[in-house]
């Protein structure tokens, strides 16, 4: 399993890029599938399957699977306020949060307040170990993700419970995406013929609960791996899916997913959070499409415990348009701040600044059209 | 941050935490989120925590269904 090198054969990919110029050119309509996962939007630039996926006709669109880039400015203000204005504090953070650019500059930046730090951390329990470790210091940790990394922050909160630990709490920036893709695609501001579903998110969410894309919008679409013969698979099934008139939920990652996903790691998140209206960069605010911690756990969620004011919308940067590349209308190089005064040494928005923000990929992978 | 990698577990230091092996590094990670994990299974790490197993049955036809395309590509 460690080498799975079919997957990356060269020989093999220009044979699925063949079958899906066939298959794209029996369509009688302009295809556009759109890569919900930021990680699916690096394998496709990494391995340069964009160009000859035009030339085949499809198109890739970027969706707005960048968890750092459809937090919106409030959240990490919000976050930038606890440590300039607390002493005595730990900020943990995952690396690219602290180098997102608001109006009261990014996390790297900020002068804390006396006695107040930023830890970057890999792992929820590197948030909890700080706190263990650190008794006479108030520790936060700016917890974000979608359902991949939502059950181990909740299991890191019912621990934190569980030791008694009084210097804990998590801001949560926490976001599903199937609420995500109903908007998108009932706001259809833009043309969408396919979804290529996030492999780890559905590791934990299983293929059920994309069912209502297909059955009520009659929109194609495949969960793929991400390796780039995955991403052709999946793609090329959408593509059969096209052609049949029978939109459904395919899996090709089915070596990482079952198509119930992952019910413990389900049953965790739901013993420990409960969803909410959220309001995402870019698309708005979503009905239930967050998540918060429980009553249980509410002494644990740090925007009670620490007082923070986190106004919808309000941090919103003049110019910016990753709201725009977070909904597929635009693409990196149409914002005119793309490398102009916004790049990765220098980001003026999110997606310039994480692995997994379209702009940062585009730029690393040389793409200017 | 979705990302994930694929690693073979190598050890139990507690039925919830132990090591895996990635690409020649011992990680350790927690197995809290998965069922029946044992010593030799591959699976997704994802921010300290293995979140999901990789199925071999399932990976393998995935490549034979690789192989074919190659193959009707070349005939």
């Amino acid at each position: 399993m460690a080498r799975m090198k079919e997957l990356r054969d060269k020989n093999i990919t220009h044979a699925l890029l063949q079958e899906i110029k066939k298959k794209a050119g029996a369509s009688s309509r302009r295809v556009r599938v759109m890569e919900v996962c930021g990680t699916h939007t690096m394998t496709i630039h990494r391995y340069g399957l964009k160009t000859p996926l035009e030339r085949a006709g499809v198109e890739m669109v970027s969706g707005p699977g960048c968890p750092v880039c459809i937090t919106p400015n409030e959240v990490h203000e919000a976050c930038l306020d606890l440590l300039t204005e607390k002493e005595n504090f730990i900020l943990a953070s995952f690396g690219d949060m602290t180098r997102v650019p608001t109006r009261k500059g990014s996390l790297q930046t900020a002068v804390p307040a006396l006695r107040s730090t930023v830890k970057i951390v890999y792992s929820p329990e590197e948030s909890l170990a700080l706190a263990r470790s650190n008794p006479d210091k108030e520790v936060v940790f700016f917890g974000v993700g979608f359902e991949t990394t939502i059950p181990s922050i909740a299991l890191t909160v019912r621990k934190a419970l569980e030791e008694n630990l009084p210097n804990y709490s998590v801001l949560s920036a926490l976001w599903l995406i199937p609420p995500a893709l109903r908007a998108i695609l009932q706001a259809g501001e833009t043309d969408i013929s396919g979804f290529l579903y996030p492999g780890h998110v559905s590791a934990i969410i299983g293929t059920k609960p994309y069912q209502f894309v297909a059955d009520e919008f009659r929109v194609p679409g495949a969960i793929a791996g991400f390796e780039p013969n995955d991403i052709l698979l999946g793609i090329s099934a959408i593509l059969d899916q096209l052609r049949e008139g029978r939109p459904k939920v395919y899996l090709e990652y089915g070596r990482a997913v079952t198509p119930s996903g992952n019910s413990l790691a389900r049953a965790v998140m739901e013993e420990i959070m409960e969803p909410k209206d959220a309001f995402w960069r870019g698309l708005g605010r979503i009905p239930r499409s967050g998540l918060k911690l429980r009553n249980a756990y509410a002494a644990y969620d740090a925007q009670s415990k620490h007082k923070l004011r986190i106004e919808e919308g309000s941090g919103d940067l003049p110019g910016c348009r990753c709201g725009e590349i977070l909904r597929g209308l635009i693409t990196p190089p149409q914002c005119p701040l793309y490398l102009e005064k916004c790049s990765p040494d220098s980001p003026f928005g999110p997606c310039m600044v994480s692995f997994e923000g379209a702009c940062y990929i585009y730029h690393k992978y040389g793409r200017q059209e | 941050m979705c990302l994930g990698i694929p690693a073979k577990v190598t050890h139990f230091e507690s039925p919830q935490e132990g090591k895996v092996d990635y690409l020649g590094t011992k990680v350790r990670v927690n197995f809290s989120l998965l069922e029946d994990v044992k010593i030799g299974d591959w699976v997704i790490v994802h921010a300290g925590f293995a979140i999901t197993k990789l199925d071999e049955e399932d990976a393998q036809e995935t490549l034979s269904l690789l192989r074919e395309i190659a193959k009707a590509q070349e005939g």
